[in-house]
């Protein structure tokens, strides 16, 4: 998992299992803000046809904050939704992840966390699967 | 005499504490929650997402709950909200080709590879009330199938392959802004898609079927429906490479269109595409109707003076906020233009008097 990866995993997750694991970490680093917890818009973009030229399909929430802890390890985060609690934790975890305790934060927060959204897609999937339809040909007569 | 007046604010205030009483309605029965208007009113949350034009699942509940279920009102919420928003900058677009589907159909290719997947839809219901939903009562859980892996591709690509249908126009010039700069006509194709994602479903509804009765008809087939989550990405400078933001419900219509050629193509099928913000299928085959209707110069097509064809009648209507305030601004006071109009009417019927008493 690369930061791309991780960035991506905790702009994704839901604030209360984000939360839980972090608090299950029992890390409070200190820090110092670089950019407080902001809500903004971003445009998300489509493409017509699916494949064709770029358009603009409306907005979504985003919160965006950045901080850096004491060793001064930089910490960005960008997350969906208007929870600046959430913004603060991915942001915390991000900074985390370039310094010793990144193995720590791996194991205890980002690997579950990959886990359960992973669990949450797979059920899903599954559900879409059970709604497959299996054609079969009616036997015809033969007049 | 223009004679300038103010007051009802006791009226105002009381009839807002009204509105508030009557929003809660009988205190005897539990009130609703926005987490349950999110999860239990989900479709109605993603109509005011789509023509809200924000995606945010708990605001547009929150705004349902405040609008009393007016959904039109709720959108209005959501989009005075979506205004104080600073906007952070745009998305990569999205690959609606990587979605995880939850529902994925064709009524042209029974055999298209991924298969004709239902998902949670009312289609082969029966539409008869169900009244075991009035008591309350625990869901048995849906059942499961082994997944399948990897992305479903879209059904057009094969069409594709053997030039049977239109290819999309590729570029990756940054589409126009309908929130940032006014809309000016002729639009292009990707303000036309702006304006109909978040216009009013029910205007959008009609001109689609308007299509379809005859005005400017095209014949569309549902060459694919799908509903699923993709990621957002972004390019964000002070990372300097893209990440995710996100995730996001679409719903995805392309129409397969007849198009029997013209003086400078060959016969060959043509597209209508709708992309709509959550699981909001009508809205999305409509869209993609009315998006091939307007499609008609840039295809060769005759211009049939059909209203779905005039992309300024369709874009400067669809859009229900600005129509509801146009609307309904005729209700608020007009005390003194009624006034003018009165004090015209009884100057013509004077003089019409005079013209006729002089005559006699």
């Amino acid at each position: 998992m690369d930061r791309k990866d991780w960035m991506g995993l905790l702009a994704r997750a839901p604030a209360d299992i984000l939360a839980d694991l972090w608090d299950g970490l029992g890390l409070s680093p200190a820090y110092r803000w670089l950019r407080a917890p902001e809500v903004g818009g971003v445009m998300v973009q489509g493409r017509a046809g699916g494949t064709g030229a770029p358009f603009n399909l409306g907005e979504m929430t985003v919160t965006r904050c950045a901080l850096t802890l004491a060793d001064g390890a930089v910490g960005h985060a960008y997350v969906q939704g208007r929870d600046k609690r959430q913004a603060e934790q991915a942001a915390l975890v991000d900074a985390l992840m370039q310094g010793p305790e990144a193995g720590r934060v791996r194991g205890g927060l980002l690997e579950p966390l990959a886990a359960q959204m992973q669990a949450r897609d797979s059920t899903r999937a599954a559900k879409a699967a059970a709604t497959k339809v299996e054609f079969f040909t009616l036997v015809r007569g033969d007049d | 005499m223009y004679v300038a007046v103010k007051g009802g604010e006791r009226a105002i205030e009381n009839a807002h504490a009204w509105l508030a009483e009557e929003r809660r309605g009988d205190p005897a029965v539990p009130e609703l929650s926005v987490a349950q208007i999110r999860e239990q009113m989900a479709l109605a949350v993603n109509r005011v997402m789509a023509e809200g034009s924000l995606y945010d699942p708990d605001l547009a509940a929150l705004a349902i709950k405040q609008a009393r279920g007016d959904l039109i009102e709720a959108v209005f919420l959501i989009r005075a909200y979506r205004t104080t928003l600073p906007r952070f900058g745009s998305s990569l677009p999205v690959e609606t080709a990587q979605m995880r589907c939850d529902r994925r159909i064709s009524a042209t290719f029974k055999d298209a590879p991924g298969g004709q997947v239902l998902g949670p839809t009312f289609d082969y219901t029966h539409r008869l009330l169900d009244f075991k939903l009035a008591a309350e009562g625990d869901v048995a859980p849906a059942p499961q199938a082994a997944p399948q892996a990897g992305p479903v591709p879209h059904i057009t690509d094969f069409l594709n392959r053997d030039g049977l249908i239109q290819t999309e126009e590729q570029s990756e010039e940054a589409p126009p802004d309908l929130t940032r700069q006014p809309l000016e006509f002729p639009a292009n194709r990707a303000l036309r898609l702006q304006s109909l994602t978040r216009g009013d479903e029910g205007f959008v509804l009609g001109l689609a079927y308007s299509t379809q009765r005859g005005y400017a008809r095209n014949h569309a087939f549902v060459g694919e429906l799908r509903i699923g989550r993709v990621a957002v990405e972004m390019e964000v400078p002070e990372l300097g490479f893209a990440i995710q933001i996100g995730e996001v419900e679409l719903t995805e219509c392309e129409t397969v269109n007849q198009f029997s050629g013209s003086k400078t193509e060959p016969a060959q099928f043509t597209r209508g595409y709708g992309l709509v913000f959550g699981q909001t299928e009508r809205k999305a085959i409509s869209m993609a109707l009315v998006d091939r209707a307007l499609r008609w110069r840039e295809l060769g097509e005759d211009n049939l003076g059909a209203a779905a064809q005039d992309e300024e009648f369709v874009l400067s209507h669809c859009d229900n906020i600005q129509a509801t305030g146009f609307l309904e601004h005729i209700k608020l006071p007009h005390y003194v233009d009624f006034q003018s109009e009165l004090e015209l009417v009884r100057r013509l019927r004077a003089e019409a008097e005079a013209a006729r008493e002089a005559a006699e």
